[in-house]
């Protein structure tokens, strides 16, 4: 063994370390150079956390929050979960935006219960808390809510699938998000009210969990196809699960006769929509929320009024096969105005 | 054999400079002291009593994860099931005390009991059959996950007994609240501190994981020495799942799914060796504030999430670079 310690070879590390850093320190400090130079001159502090950084959803949220920061001169800070249900790290987030100081936090909860403790934190402090997208459990846990209806999302296409039908014995698969995520309980319940069946139906033949991931949709619904073959009305919680369902379906060779609807409107599933892969989805605007929510905090550091209650940020049915008697807009006014 | 085997040398006494320059957690701390000033010039909040105060706040979870995975990283081993068992262990609690009505200091008592059961049974695996570490605690981060989940029926335990979430209070220190909880931690950390460097078990883990075969032939019990590591390792992931509940104030069976990385970065970055033999607590703890800190001061600089990651990412590279390096000079 060795017993001859060597010095340098720590400093070499010391530097080694020290070099680093400094590069990469200097990488990023020149990225946001701009922004903490603004919180000097008193603009409004905004706080956004999103599930996570890499969903498009959340994507175009940041981008609305974004734009909507710059109109009205105010700084935004963002942060996300490292994965869709990190309730730690948007906890972590909240904490370190409350102490830089903000105005107002938005909020995309990853679950909606266990964030509840934080937020009453941060609203303790003075803090306006408003929820985007997802609502905390329970709702009065924020100041104010600004989300898409995802019951009525649902019954739109639970409607529209019931239109399209045409009074055909319906044998429903339904892919959904996860056990006790109340968006994806709403949308799905939604879709059942709209199509006019009960929560325990026959016609419901399968119901498997996708996370809203493509991949997992696409097992989802191969598993579904085994168990029942004669499947031909598929529900799916956003887009991605339903391209899984169809990929699917077409190696069976069953997606042209197996109706597929979906929820989000994101470009991609949009598109899908165009293509005819997707016969109807409902679009929500993430953009929106963002935007407003922004506002909302802006305005409360002016006055000092807090934004309350829930607002609907709107949801619109987009199809290119309309059904008489329900309402929809086709892909075109769909794409327009579609996220991601 | 190597360079910085300073506990386990131990028969000639360098000079103390030495010593401190020669230590494994020299660059660490140097780096974490280069963060610190950086984030004190960027921005105002930053260097305030409250602010490190919730650092240690919010590393205190995966910090104390970490001092498990640096006692099973220096028998060159590895624990991926660390965040996955400690949020077992965290839903066990939660239910047991808020839905099983069973009185809240049993309920933690069991919890930490099923934890180092969990230890125990990867270590018994380990060194019984024998298997890799890496395979064993790759089985039982699933088992532990499904577990999890199976038990708490996905759902989230909330409105939790008083005692539970104790630890997430705060007591003033000057003008300074400051967490029960973190003082859990950086008591254990001086505890393991002490353990590995001042006592005949932490010789011998030192030495184990230095080899097996020179640890067994000086009459160490090795196979009684690894498990014995795992178990209390088990035990502390039991710590750090209070810690979560009172922390998060719920018991969520979301938690901890990344904890298992997370906690090998902080021990890589403090600077212990992932072959084994190398490396202390104090480094570890290290690791985890470098990590804190950059999470914390990028954030209050308004830079997004994601370039901490793609920091944490660059200093894990760097810090295995400067331990091979070491490694190649020292043979």
């Amino acid at each position: 063994m060795s017993r001859n310690p060597r010095p340098h070879l720590s400093l070499l590390r010391v530097a080694a370390c020290t070099g680093a850093l400094a590069l990469a320190l200097t990488a990023c400090g020149s990225g946001s150079g701009s922004e903490s130079a603004k919180s000097g001159s008193g603009g409004v502090k905004v706080g956004l956390i999103t599930k996570t950084d890499t969903n498009p959803f959340f994507v175009k949220m940041k981008e609305g929050a974004e734009r909507s920061a710059k109109e009205n001169g105010a700084q935004l800070l963002t942060a996300a979960g490292k994965f869709d249900g990190d309730n730690a790290g948007q906890v972590t987030a909240i904490e370190n935006m409350v102490a830089s100081g903000v105005k107002g936090i938005l909020i995309t909860p990853s679950d909606s219960k266990a964030i509840v403790p934080a937020l009453a934190k941060a609203r303790a402090k003075g803090v306006l808390v408003i929820a985007l997208d997802t609502p905390t459990e329970p709702q009065s846990a924020v100041d104010a809510l600004f989300a898409t209806d995802n019951l009525k999302a649902g019954e739109l296409i639970g409607e529209y699938a019931k239109a399209a039908m045409k009074g055909k014995k319906a044998k429903i698969a339904t892919l959904d998000l996860a056990p006790g995520v109340s968006v994806g309980v709403q949308r799905h319940d939604g879709f059942l009210k709209g199509f006019g069946v009960g929560a325990k139906d026959p016609s419901v033949v399968c119901s498997q969990d996708t996370a809203g991931d493509q991949t997992k949709g696409q097992t989802a619904m191969e598993n579904c196809l085994q168990k029942e073959p004669g499947i031909n009305v598929v529900y799916t919680i956003n887009e991605p699960a339903a391209l899984g369902a169809y990929t699917a379906l077409k190696a069976k060779g069953r997606e042209k006769d197996v109706l597929i609807v979906s929820v989000d409107g994101g470009c991609t599933g949009t598109k899908a929509v165009k293509d005819g892969k997707i016969a109807a989805t409902s679009q929500q605007y993430p953009l929106k929320m963002a935007a407003e929510g922004v506002k909302a905090v802006v305005s409360y550091a002016k006055d000092g009024k807090k934004a309350s209650g829930y607002t609907d940020t709107g949801v619109t049915l987009i199809t290119d096969k309309a059904q008489a008697g329900v309402d929809a807009k086709d892909t075109a006014y769909g794409l327009d105005n579609c996220w991601g | 054999m190597t360079a910085t085997t300073t506990p386990y040398a131990g028969l000639t006494t360098p000079s103390t400079a030495r010593r401190l320059l020669t230590a494994p957690t020299t660059g660490p701390l140097a780096a974490l002291l280069i963060a610190c000033v950086f984030f004190s010039f960027s921005t105002d909040q930053f260097l305030t009593g409250g602010n490190f105060s919730l650092i240690v706040q919010q590393v205190m979870v995966v910090g104390t994860l970490a001092i498990g995975q640096t006692l099973i990283i220096l028998t060159a081993g590895i624990d991926l099931s660390c965040g996955a068992v400690m949020a077992f262990g965290s839903i066990m609690m939660a239910r047991m005390a808020a839905e099983g009505s069973l009185p809240p200091l049993l309920a933690i008592g069991l919890g930490l009991l099923v934890c180092a059961g969990f230890g125990l049974l990867n270590g018994v695996l380990t060194e019984k059959i024998p298997l890799p570490p890496f395979i064993v605690t790759l089985g039982m981060l699933n088992v532990a996950f499904a577990l999890t989940h199976i038990y708490s029926k996905e759902q989230t335990v909330t409105e939790l007994p008083g005692p539970l979430t104790a630890l997430g209070g705060t007591f003033p220190l000057g003008h300074t609240d400051i967490t029960y909880g973190s003082l859990v931690t950086i008591a254990l950390f001086l505890l393991f501190a002490y353990a590995l460097s001042g006592t005949g078990w932490g010789r011998h883990v030192y030495a184990l994981g230095n080899s097996v075969e020179a640890a067994r032939l000086n009459g160490v019990r090795t196979s009684r020495l690894t498990i014995g590591v795992y178990t209390v390792a088990g035990l502390l992931y039991g710590v750090a799942a209070l810690l979560l509940v009172s922390r998060t104030g719920v018991g969520d069976p979301q938690a901890g799914q990344t904890d298992n990385l997370d906690s090998i970065t902080a021990v890589v970055i403090g600077g212990t060796s992932l072959f084994g033999g190398r490396g202390s607590v104090l480094g570890t703890f290290i690791g985890v504030l470098i990590v804190g800190v950059f999470r914390n001061g990028l954030q209050l600089m308004g830079v997004a999430s994601i370039y901490q990651t793609l920091i944490t990412g660059v200093l894990v590279i760097l810090a295995v670079t400067v331990d091979q390096i070491s490694r190649k000079k020292a043979r």
